[in-house]
């Protein structure tokens, strides 16, 4: 296994910039996600990764080996597309074995390894079994350990629950989380879809536009979100945003949304006069008969354990996530108090987050 | 609008019973979404509502009027179906108007004019009426397929999963929107799906179907709550109920009791050396944290605030705080 470095990565088509300068570090036995919508150049990224793409400019590092201009398969990577690309004419054992197979193995050692591979995915019963007959989820684990029984450097994945139906995915995300868990092995995983890389990831990196947004911890990124693209992009719902123009200054404790004063973070930097944007997480708003900003409830979506609550306001539709068992009807008016501590502010132009106490913090986790 | 009644439709395709001695109301302004996965019978009920298919056996009633005999066309059902089906070369507002040219119907241009802004500003997609359906995108389209729907004003909205083919975002925000559409409009719905969040957030009731059979009908939090057996219990829930057996954790059971279900905030969690359990991970998912835990060979799902101070192979001692029984036959036990 091994740390995987990305010294200012830039990929251009022709005149279309797919990923510019971008830097990180994927550490030993971390599993980092690459998350953004697509053509944010996540997925060419993890090409040039795998050497299935050549860098217009830039290092690719291996364990601390330059591999920037190395083929693919000097590598020792392994690259999982679709999870369930099986090989149905073979049965379990030879088709978690192929790649060894393919690499000239000994017997003996393929063996051994195709054996501890099943143990670790909990399919050991099933070597013998042809794949056409498996259920579901064990096809996608023997799938999992065609990718995993060379113990390679590294793994990447592209989207490889892409195709799966929710409550099937749900199931994979945590056997993937599992499985690395066990093997510790560094890997880089992109998806567009944001509960998978909360779920998984050590790390996100959310792209835009060919450029990082913010590479960090699940719970950073969901806390101090560095831009308003991230906070949109990241839960579901995501953050609210309510608009003004205004004027912030280093020091200030409240904001003037409006002519209402709004608590927020002690501010640590001077924003304006210009387009404001408070951000606040859905459970981050409360009921509360005394506060001063009111809507009409527009819809109320019960979800076992929580609820969300669509509430029309003259700054907007906000949304709030509030205990399940809170009486709340449609067409009624509530007062709405907003989380001071926990609230973002942005320069709605330029879409970055205002640093604050709550943004000093940064790194902590 | 009109109440729909169901009472006692089968129907079998080559001897596989597709719907069982199915029995339902739908009331007049009701939103029902039956909820089950492929195969439990969902959409050849709608088909059977819709005059479709024909039942082997049953009877269907709209707004008090036996049906089964009519073609589908005098029933007075409009169907939405889970892939837009639109006229590609026809417009928004032409495709909207649709339904409403055809013969018999009669209307003025103007009352259709009328009829058909309503409704696209109803769908959102107002500004979009000049377009070509093919220029649009999925989830405009599918809106525009709804509309289609719902500008017929019929007895009854038959829906089959018109939400599946959208991302997450915009299926979120269509669940919202239908909701407040049907519930403005007084319309009754009769909608199928398996994604049991469309169910928990749009349905004035959810009927569970398993196998063709309808096994609970209630309200979302009461089918939630109070499920009547294991197949309900686990089929609601994100993450899912944990099903263990009695005696892994302390507390009392009915003897009858096979399987005791905990859903993941109905545990409650502490640090405590040599406690009975072990965090393997944490999940964190932003406004709450998942805990993976170990109890002996078991592993349970629990769910906790984000600010929680627990790590990854913290021992912890769990309670249960409002365990279901279920017997052996799956059957939940007061």
């Amino acid at each position: 296994m091994a740390e995987i470095r990305v010294e200012a990565l830039r990929k251009t088509f022709g005149d279309f910039v797919a990923v510019r300068e971008s830097s990180f570090t994927v550490e030993d036995g971390e599993f980092l996600v690459m998350l953004g919508p697509s053509g944010c150049g996540k997925t060419t990224t993890l090409r040039m990764i795998a050497g299935l793409e050549l860098p217009s400019s830039g290092r690719i590092l291996l364990g601390g080996e330059d591999v920037t201009m190395r083929r693919a398969s000097a590598r020792d990577i392994a690259f999982v597309f679709q999870l369930f690309a099986l090989y149905p004419h073979m049965n379990v054992r030879r088709n978690i074995g192929f790649p060894l197979v393919a690499q000239g193995e000994p017997r003996a050692e393929i063996t051994r390894r195709v054996e501890e591979t099943a143990r670790l995915l909990r399919i050991d019963h099933l070597l013998d079994r042809p794949v056409s007959g498996l259920a579901g989820g064990d096809r996608q684990r023997v799938a999992l350990g065609r990718a995993i029984v060379r113990r390679p450097k590294c793994f990447l994945m592209d989207e490889p629950l892409g195709t799966l139906d929710a409550e099937f995915r749900e199931m994979m995300v945590r056997e993937l989380r599992e499985l690395h868990n066990r093997i510790h092995a560094t890997t880089v995983y992109v998806t567009h879809d944001q509960l998978e890389a909360m779920a998984m990831a050590d790390k996100i990196a959310v792209m835009n536009h060919g450029v990082i947004e913010q590479f960090a911890t699940p719970q950073e990124i969901y806390a101090r979100p560095a831009s308003m693209y991230v906070a949109d992009f990241i839960g579901a719902p995501p953050m609210n945003f309510i608009r003004f123009d205004g004027t912030v200054m280093a020091g200030d404790r409240s904001v003037d949304v409006k002519g209402r004063a709004v608590a927020v973070p002690r501010q640590h930097e001077d924003a304006g006069p210009g387009p404001l944007a408070l951000g606040v997480r859905p459970e981050h708003i409360r009921f509360d008969d005394a506060a001063t900003l009111r809507g009409g409830v527009y819809a109320v979506e019960y979800l076992g354990t929580t609820q969300i609550v669509t509430v029309e306001t003259p700054e907007g539709v906000l949304k709030a996530r509030v205990a399940a068992d809170a009486p709340v009807r449609v067409g009624e008016s509530v007062g709405l108090a907003l989380n001071a501590p926990r609230l973002s502010l942005f320069d709605a132009q330029s879409g970055r987050a205002l640093r604050s106490d709550l943004y000093r913090e940064e790194g902590r986790g | 609008m009109a109440e729909v009644g169901l009472r006692g439709l089968s129907k079998s395709f080559g001897g596989v019973a597709a719907v069982r001695d199915l029995t339902l109301t739908i009331a007049d302004g009701e939103f029902v979404v039956l909820l089950g996965p492929t195969g439990a019978g969902k959409t050849t009920t709608l088909r059977l509502i819709a005059g479709i298919e024909r039942a082997d056996a049953g009877e269907i009633t709209i707004g008090g009027v036996r049906v089964e005999r009519l073609a589908p066309a005098a029933r007075d059902v409009s169907f939405v179906f889970q892939q837009y089906s639109l006229y590609p070369h026809l417009s928004v507002r032409e495709n909207l108007a649709f339904p409403l040219k055809a013969p018999g119907r009669n209307l003025s241009a103007s009352a259709i004019d009328a009829r058909v802004a309503d409704v696209a500003r109803m769908v959102r997609i107002d500004h979009k009426l000049d377009n070509r359906a093919t220029r649009l995108s999925g989830g405009e389209m599918q809106r525009v397929a709804i509309g289609r729907a719902l500008v017929r004003q019929p007895t009854v909205y038959l829906m089959d999963e018109p939400l599946s083919s959208l991302d997450a975002k915009l299926r979120a925000e269509m669940r919202v929107e239908l909701k407040h559409i049907q519930s403005d409009l007084g319309a009754t719905i009769l909608y199928v799906t398996h994604d049991q969040t469309e169910a928990m957030t749009m349905a004035d009731r959810i009927g569970i179907l398993e196998a063709g059979r309808l096994v609970q009908i209630g309200s979302p939090r009461a089918i939630y709550e109070d499920p009547a057996n294991l197949h309900v219990a686990a089929r609601l829930g994100t993450p899912a109920i944990n099903l263990l057996p009695p005696g892994l954790l302390p507390g009392d059971a009915p003897t009858a009791a096979r399987t005791i279900g905990a859903r993941t905030e109905h545990l409650s969690i502490r640090r405590a050396e040599r406690g009975n359990g072990r965090i393997d991970w944490i999940e964190h998912l932003g406004d709450q944290n998942h805990l993976h835990i170990l109890v002996g060979e078991h592993k349970l799902v629990a769910l906790a605030d984000p600010y929680v101070d627990l790590r990854s192979g913290d021992s912890v001692e769990i309670d249960l705080t409002r365990p279901l029984f279920f017997d052996d036959t799956g059957r939940r036990l007061a």
